[in-house]
């Protein structure tokens, strides 16, 4: 029982809940476990299927993507309180990227086909979920444009 | 030479030398095992007294010593640091020169004239691998030309071994230990209180007409059973195993598997596998000019896809951390090898083992792997 | 033993290049050249398949293996599009018209130009991947009603790097075939697309069922396209692309082209993609 009031506590306390009514930190916890990855690992691969979300709570994990020959390229990365993936939300629900671990990592972990199910259910669970994840990608696509201009280069 | 004993005989150690005469007189330039540098190498030998004569090696993961024997046997060892293949693909091999003239760029074949040669103390693992090398470099739509020239001149005298290496695991790849075809010659030395002579076969109609010019007497039923039950005890001592069941697929889908990071972890990326190895045939080209800019030439030499340029492209390498070259070498060895050239790439001589710095083991890390095989556990998943 | 071209042994001897001289050098975009070359044997032409390529020697810099660029229906001349990146390709920008190479070749699979009679072809080009797919694209005007509807997508770098951008205008403004370039940058003088070449593939009219997807680019490149081609219903059987690798011999014995147990210079470059999906996705292979 500890252990799931732990998990609540755990979502309730991330800053990506932070206003969300206590309903539907019920149906989170619901959906959620604790997770840990040793360095290097992946939490997912390029193409696979979307079915867990991440809420990281310790440590930092890198997105890659593999670009032989140079290897595997850096493209972006999530730390402590950070959102780490919306392919789920997304269709055909399958991962754009590697995720991988850049020290030890500790997340909560979403199922996301369970949590997709209660979306088409819940439309104001719906509308929490989305308004949350819309600003993140809107930052996100922006960064990456500017990324995309190559300031810093020789010109 | 009709009758089927006519095929066997043997062969007294004090008539030995006759063998190498013969083939001397027949035009051949001898190569065969030689004590230098603390190993037994091969090298073109004279006679009989170029041999190894009571020594014997003893090989462990990444340890190779010679010890003296309290007998004078010429062939009681396994294999050393070189294989076959350095007569035969060669090390370095020019290929052609070009020269810029007034009637445009010409191009000349470095072809020379390829050397009558004799292989003496052929091991059956490593006439299995020139017989790959030969698939490989002649058995397909393009045909390696100096290799073919080399092959086609060569006469083999297999050696039977009569004892296995520490290191061995040919009856694994079942390339040993008695060589049944393939060879001009075969020996197998007796050697005990009461006697030391040889029991020679003939594999071909030059071995057989090579034989006839020996002084021998003809090999009886029970010179055979002692040939055949000293290749047999070797066959009972090998000191490694490799189960080579369904390993194409095991090593396919495991491409991911946390063993090739360990391996990693110790594999210094030093190429000695693939110098050693009997069969790896990679090579690279070189091309160059002198001084004055009027010639060009292109060489080829032996490579390693441990080298670090091995897999370069414009942009980057390919194959950059040691981790994915291990794993390249390993799974083209015993995998890819058979959709390539429809057999395995290893014939079981262990000199991998042996010779690796740190002591990597194929047999070992094929058993790491099968033992944690990504199929059985279903996912080389890494969350709680 | 000197030989002249194609005598004797030497003409077999597939490891020594023979010689060809340069007839024509033109630029194509700042790091891009193409030069036009006399074939070794006059009366023969060099025959190839679209997708083969060749190696091309620079006396004493070493070889290159470049696809060839040209129509399959004119052997008499050897065509190349090459970027000058290197310590070969560098120098041959540099050459000119009547200067000597050395040439080995054709190599390697070709385009499925037989098999894909009477489909929908579906041409995706990324970068310099246009250069290899350009013999493609020639055979198929050469041989229009063999083929059903035909779509060419361009992704480039910026409007500066879009090879053969006159041919893409020409192509695109014939009405039985259709035309799409994307660039990822632009300045405001591009009143083209800006995006990612993925973008243009939905808008395709191919029929998704009917269709033969022939992809050649940078590999991350022909693996999004391949991703947005199954979500429109193009399976891996109906695609293929043209792979890359080290190649020194071109003929399957130096062993460094090796994809898995596929040799790129004789297997490949081109593959059909059901073949060597999980190699495609592994990382280091």
């Amino acid at each position: 029982m500890s252990e799931l009031h732990n998990l609540e506590q755990s979502i309730r306390e991330h800053p990506f809940a932070e206003g969300m009514p206590g309903r539907y930190i019920g149906i989170l916890t619901g959906c959620a476990r604790h997770a840990e990855f040793r360095e290097g690992t992946f939490l997912f691969r390029e193409g696979e299927s979307a079915d867990t979300f991440y809420w990281i709570t310790a440590g930092k994990v890198a997105m890659e993507l593999d670009a032989p020959p140079r290897g595997a390229i850096r493209i972006d990365t999530r730390a402590t309180g950070d959102a780490l993936g919306w392919s789920w939300i997304v269709p055909p629900y399958r991962w754009f990227c590697d995720a991988r671990a850049v020290g030890e990592v500790r997340a909560l972990a979403f199922n996301g086909v369970c949590l997709r199910g209660q979306l088409d259910e819940d439309p104001e669970l719906a509308y929490e979920m989305y308004r949350r994840f819309v600003p993140l990608m809107y930052r996100s696509l922006h960064a990456t444009q500017l990324q995309l201009l190559d300031v810093y280069g020789a010109g | 030479m009709q009758h089927t004993d006519e095929q066997r005989v043997v062969l007294s150690r004090q008539d030995f030398p006759s063998l190498f005469a013969a083939l001397r007189n027949h035009g051949y330039r001898l190569v065969g095992p030689t004590v230098r540098d603390q190993a037994i190498v091969y090298d073109e030998i004279r006679d009989t007294d170029d041999l190894p004569v009571g020594w014997t090696d003893e090989q462990e993961a990444g340890h190779y010593r010679l010890r003296r024997r309290d007998d004078a046997a010429l062939f009681a060892y396994n294999v050393g640091p070189h294989s076959w293949k350095k007569y035969l693909q060669l090390p370095v091999l020019s290929l052609w020169k070009a020269r810029m003239t007034d009637h445009g760029l010409l191009f000349e074949s470095g072809e020379e004239a390829a050397p009558r040669m004799a292989f003496i103390g052929v091991r059956s693992c490593e006439l299995a691998a020139v017989t790959i090398q030969d698939r490989v470099l002649t058995g397909g739509e393009h045909v390696d030309m100096d290799y073919a020239r080399r092959r086609q001149q060569l006469f083999i005298v297999v050696v039977q071994c009569t004892q296995a290496g520490n290191t061995c695991f040919c009856t694994s790849m079942k390339t040993g230990p008695r060589a049944d075809a393939g060879f001009d010659l075969g020996v197998t030395e007796l050697l005990d209180a009461d006697r030391h002579e040889f029991v020679i076969e003939a594999g071909s109609d030059a071995g057989k007409e090579l034989m006839s010019q020996l002084p021998h007497r003809p090999a009886g039923m029970d010179d055979w059973q002692a040939a055949t039950g000293a290749t047999q005890r070797a066959a009972a001592q090998m000191g490694r195993h490799l189960d080579t069941g369904g390993i194409r697929e095991l090593l396919y889908r495991n491409a991911e598997h946390p063993r090739w990071d360990e391996v990693a972890g110790r594999c210094l990326a030093c190429a000695n596998c693939t110098m050693v190895c009997p069969t790896c045939f990679c090579t690279a080209v070189e091309d160059s000019t002198d001084l004055a800019g009027q010639t060009a030439e292109r060489v080829r030499r032996w490579d390693s896809c441990f080298n670090s340029r091995h897999s370069y492209i414009h942009g980057g390498i390919i194959r950059q951390s040691t981790r994915s070259r291990y794993r390249q070498w390993l799974t083209h060895k015993l995998a890819s090898w058979q959709d390539q050239f429809g057999s395995s790439g290893c014939v079981g001589c262990g000199r991998c083992i042996t010779w690796c710095p740190v002591g990597i083991d194929i047999t070992a890390e094929v058993a790491a792997i099968r033992a944690d095989d990504a199929h059985c556990s279903g996912q080389e998943g890494s969350d709680t | 033993m000197v030989g002249a071209a194609g005598t004797g042994l030497l003409a077999a001897d597939p490891m020594v290049p023979r010689p060809v001289s340069i007839r024509r050098k033109q630029r194509e975009t700042h790091d891009t050249f193409t030069l036009t070359l006399d074939v070794p044997d006059p009366e023969r032409g060099l025959p190839f398949v679209p997708g083969q390529f060749t190696m091309l020697y620079l006396f004493g810099a070493g070889e290159v293996p470049i696809s060839i660029s040209g129509d399959p229906a004119s052997p008499m001349q050897l065509v190349h599009t090459i970027r000058a990146v290197g310590s070969v390709t560098r120098p041959l920008q540099a050459l000119q018209q009547g200067s000597m190479l050395g040439v080995r070749g054709p190599f390697g699979s070709g385009w499925p130009i037989e098999e894909a009679r009477g489909r929908d072809i579906l041409v995706i080009a990324g970068g310099l991947g246009l250069a290899p797919l350009r013999p493609l694209v020639y055979h198929l005007l050469n041989r229009r009603g063999d083929y059903g509807h035909i779509s060419i997508v361009c992704g480039a770098r910026s409007p500066a790097d879009i090879l053969f951008r006159h041919e893409l205008e020409r192509w695109g403004g014939r009405f039985d075939v259709d035309v799409a370039v994307i660039v990822d940058h632009a300045t405001d003088t591009w009143h083209g697309d800006v995006g990612v070449v993925t973008r243009l593939l939905d808008k395709s009219r191919c029929e998704p069922a009917n269709t033969r997807a022939m992809i050649c680019g940078p590999e991350i490149m022909m693996r999004f396209s391949i991703r947005a081609l199954n979500d429109l219903g193009i399976s891996d059987e109906q695609i293929h692309i043209s792979m890359e690798r080290n190649m020194q011999c071109a003929i399957g014995m130096c062993g460094h082209c090796q994809y898995g147990p596929a040799f790129v210079c004789k297997d490949g470059p081109v593959f059909r993609f059901d073949r060597i999906r999980p190699l495609f996705g592994a990382r280091e292979i």
